[in-house]
């Protein structure tokens, strides 16, 4: 992998209102690499997306994409970049092909090339028995196929996906993912990505930057990122959650824990000798265990580590306003 | 040249959207029958223009009403195409917003002019009497008169959040420019006897009244006593085109 960095930014900001969707944001992205923004919603991955992409002015710093100022030379940027959004694009009263074709020439791909590079654009996402039918025949899948395959078609150096596989059933997901890595390996392309899905992050991407309050809090491999983590989590179900974390803190020595959605999860080396004694603890005291559960570190508990709280954890509610207001001013 | 490419991506993309759409091709033949047939023939009985029938002078009137509803419609597809996201696909092209605009514009005035040619053909087949050099002429009247309509409909657009305040905002402009624009009854000139005075003053400041006078210019020729010339028409006409454009690639300029 080369070291040249195709995304670079310099304290970039955006405010709406006051607050900071994206707060002095200093990551460089290089080239040929897949790199996933990952996050709640909310935190800051599409506003940080849309202002690379030209579609937003930052309130504060810069950024380069391809070497191009993002705000100054907004028009190489663009041509330098293929999109795919997190809501469909498409134009669903016109065919597959004639989506593809609007592309290229919007884009101002060559009319002596439109027709081969559509063709096997259209192979690439396996759509081409379909390519001539409306859109609006097409299933959901089928739709964010078309559009990954259309990011392509002008021939971008950095490819954004914005949550790529949002609201896919798991069959597909699993398909746009291998289409995603297929990308990579026949492309001389570059990759960002947003998601919310940590078993998206970890399977895709060669660096992972955690965003949170528009800040990214740790960047590296997920592997790298996973050794951070003391070892193994423990999860624990008891009904006196409380007095338990208490006691095998106190017994055992067990400081690493939290409580998440009610049950106590212990970061922990050694996990299954640990895990009898937690079960002699709670039989002495007399306290019932529902359930408990040893797993090897994920990038979940990566980022349980570092923000204090889960993923899916329904303290979004204020960030979901937040993207709301930001999706409407995109749109 | 790669703007260009883009521009004509857009007005294809326009046409051949509007050209699917059946139900609004077929509507639109069934409303100037109405108007003509029925309203026609009412209004004719108690109405008289000297030198011709009423019919024969309500005709351009439609085919201008029909541009207009046409045209300032044509303005929804930038709210569907946000609602849609695909406004998003067309903003992080890299071509500029006055390709973008007017490629839109063309794409719409070029719908609007085949729902003008379709009322031309219906009256036809209806046997009202026309110029026959008036058909070469009309073409490109109707469409300066699209131009300018359009990019009205598409500036509001530009500015609207909802489908449901556009249509709103469509009855508030929409009737009075028709109404006023003379299309059913003089409202200004020598046979605008008794119309009142703020009627007739508005009518000049109405884009549409050129363009119905030089519609009628067109397809009644000698028969008929314009209000301007000709080439004031044009020249009116052309002035808004050029003014509406400028205002609406600076509304899409702004626009997010």
């Amino acid at each position: 992998m080369s070291n040249i960095h195709i995304i670079e930014t310099n304290k970039l900001t955006c405010s709406f209102n006051g607050l900071k969707a994206v707060d002095n944001l200093d990551v460089t992205v290089d080239s040929g690499e897949i790199f996933g923004l990952l996050g709640p919603n909310g935190a800051g991955k599409t506003t940080t997306i849309s202002m690379l992409c030209t579609i937003l002015k930052p309130t504060g710093g810069y950024a380069k994409v391809n070497g191009y100022d993002i705000v100054k030379e907004a028009m190489q940027v663009r041509r330098s970049i293929g999109i795919v959004f997190q809501d469909p694009s498409i134009d669903d009263r016109l065919t597959g092909r004639e989506n593809l074709y609007m592309h290229a020439n919007l884009f101002g791909v060559p009319s002596s090339e439109q027709k081969q590079r559509i063709d096997s654009i259209l192979k690439l996402v396996e759509l081409e028995d379909r390519a001539d039918d409306l859109m609006r025949t097409y299933s959901g899948g089928m739709r964010r196929r078309l559009e990954l395959g259309r990011g392509l078609i002008h021939y971008p150096k950095v490819l954004f996906l914005d949550e790529p596989t949002v609201g896919l059933d798991p069959q597909t997901r699993d398909h746009i993912w291998k289409y995603i890595k297929e990308l990579k390996n026949t492309h001389d392309i570059t990759i960002v990505l947003t998601t919310h899905y940590m078993d998206e992050a970890e399977r895709l991407c060669d660096r992972i930057g955690i965003m949170d309050h528009g800040k990214i809090i740790a960047l590296d491999t997920p592997s790298k990122l996973k050794e951070t983590l003391e070892g193994d989590v423990i999860t624990v179900k008891a009904a006196q959650i409380d007095e338990l974390t208490a006691l095998l803190a106190e017994k055992l020595g067990l400081m690493q824990s939290v409580i998440v959605d009610g049950a106590l999860e212990i970061t922990v080396r050694g996990g299954r000798a640990i895990m009898p004694r937690i079960m002699e603890v709670a039989a002495d005291n007399k306290i019932f265990i529902d359930s408990i559960l040893l797993r090897e570190p994920n990038l979940e508990d990566v980022f349980l580590h570092y923000t204090g709280r889960n993923i899916r954890a329904d303290n979004t509610r204020e960030l979901h306003g937040f993207a709301a207001i930001q999706r409407r001013k995109i749109r | 040249m790669s703007q260009a490419r883009g521009l004509y991506t857009l007005w294809l993309r326009e046409v051949k959207r509007f050209l699917r759409d059946r139900t609004r091709v077929i509507s639109s033949f069934v409303q100037p029958i109405l108007w003509l047939v029925i309203f026609g023939a009412g209004f004719g009985m108690h109405f008289s223009i000297p030198g011709i029938n009423y019919q024969q002078y309500l005709f351009p009137g439609i085919i201008g009403q029909t541009l207009l509803f046409t045209s300032m419609f044509m303005g929804i597809s930038v709210i569907w195409d946000r609602e849609f996201g695909f406004m998003k696909e067309i903003m992080v092209a890299p071509i500029s917003r006055f390709s973008l605009f007017l490629g839109k514009m063309l794409g719409d005035s070029s719908d609007a002019l085949i729902q003008g040619i379709i009322v031309l053909v219906i009256g036809t087949v209806l046997g009202i009497s026309v110029n026959p050099m008036g058909f070469l002429l009309i073409l490109p009247i109707m469409l300066l008169i699209t131009f300018g309509l359009v990019s009205i409909g598409l500036i509001i657009a530009s500015f609207m959040g909802s489908l449901e305040s556009f249509g709103a905002i469509q009855t508030f402009i929409n009737l009075p420019i028709f109404f006023l624009s003379g299309a059913l009854f003089p409202v200004n000139g020598p046979l605008a006897q008794g119309v009142p005075g703020w009627m007739q003053t508005a009518s000049v400041f109405n884009p549409l009244t050129y363009g119905v006078d030089a519609l009628r210019q067109a397809l009644l020729g000698g028969s008929y006593v314009a209000l301007q010339p000709l080439w004031v028409n044009i020249t009116v006409i052309c002035g808004f085109d050029i003014a509406m454009i400028a205002v609406g690639t600076w509304a899409f300029t702004r626009m997010k």
